[in-house]
């Protein structure tokens, strides 16, 4: 449910750090044999490839799961509901789960020259261009707390974080951004 | 840091992972007709080798899937990963 009243958990803007505005996000499971028809439906192809992330203008799917993806839209702060009707309407008789998670986490966007390091501070995955391409997104882990990585640009990350990390994830942020 | 190789997303730090015990144990189709000590049985004594052992992991901090491994107690070395449902594959020994 989304809720205009609900402040974003993060201090604020630093040199790598921008917290992004309020996003619709949905959790889509869908067997594969339904894949292709979800996406028709959808008007968006659900990634098949592991840890890749197709990204509309209007909405981004992140695959998660063989059968899991998190959808994201950018529809506005109060208008939550009508996206969710919007997806569930679209999708139909289609046999899937859709859970809307719009206020389970929040997203940060991670960019510059630094990107890599201050991320490599906390992930134990190899982050450079080679090994995680543009496109690439996966659910990992940031020190302790779980996150869900997508590189949008080579020097730009969008990071999910569950609410209630948010402060634990920022706070080592800024610390390997104050180190690298 | 082991590097544990998911069949779904590859090669991953063990942080994402989490231990599912001994693999390939299959429920009784009638646990009723069970006497208790075969009931026993499946519910507690699982092998404990010195050597290979294949084992359910989940990736929990990843795809979320469980899959099963080949490991190796001796040197915590992983010799194969493969999906539920597949037969354990053939390894030579380290």
């Amino acid at each position: 449910m989304s809720d205009p009243t609900v402040a974003s958990p993060f201090l604020g803007l630093s040199q790598t750090i921008r917290p992004l505005p309020h996003f619709s996000r949905a959790i889509l499971r869908v067997g594969l044999k339904d894949v292709a028809r979800a996406s028709e439906r959808l008007d968006l192809a659900l990634p098949i490839a592991a840890c890749t992330a197709t990204g509309g203008s209007a909405m981004g799917a992140l695959w998660l799961g063989p059968d899991e993806w998190l959808l994201i839209g950018e529809a506005g702060l109060g208008n939550g509901l009508d996206w969710m009707a919007g997806i569930t309407e679209k999708l139909g008789d289609v046999v899937c789960s859709l859970v809307d998670v719009s206020h389970r986490q929040v997203a940060l966007e991670i960019s510059g020259e630094r990107a890599e390091i201050v991320l490599a501070y906390g992930c134990a995955l190899d982050l450079s261009i080679t090994a995680f391409p543009v496109g690439m997104c996966t659910r990992t882990m940031y020190h302790k707390a779980e996150i869900v990585l997508w590189r949008k640009a080579p020097d730009r990350f969008h990071l999910e974080v569950w609410r209630s990390f948010a402060r634990y994830v920022e706070a080592l942020v800024r610390q390997a951004e104050s180190e690298a | 840091m082991l590097i544990i190789d998911c069949p779904y997303c590859g090669a991953r730090p063990e942080l994402e992972f989490s231990y599912g015990g001994q693999a390939h144990i299959a429920r009784p189709q009638h646990p009723a007709d069970l006497c208790d000590e075969d009931w026993n049985g499946y519910l507690y004594v699982r092998d404990n080798p010195k050597g290979v052992h294949a084992e359910r992991w989940r990736h929990i901090h990843g795809c979320a899937r469980f899959f099963n491994a080949l490991r190796d107690t001796r040197t915590d070395h992983f010799l194969a990963t493969y999906k539920v449902g597949e037969p354990a594959p053939k390894v030579s020994r380290p």
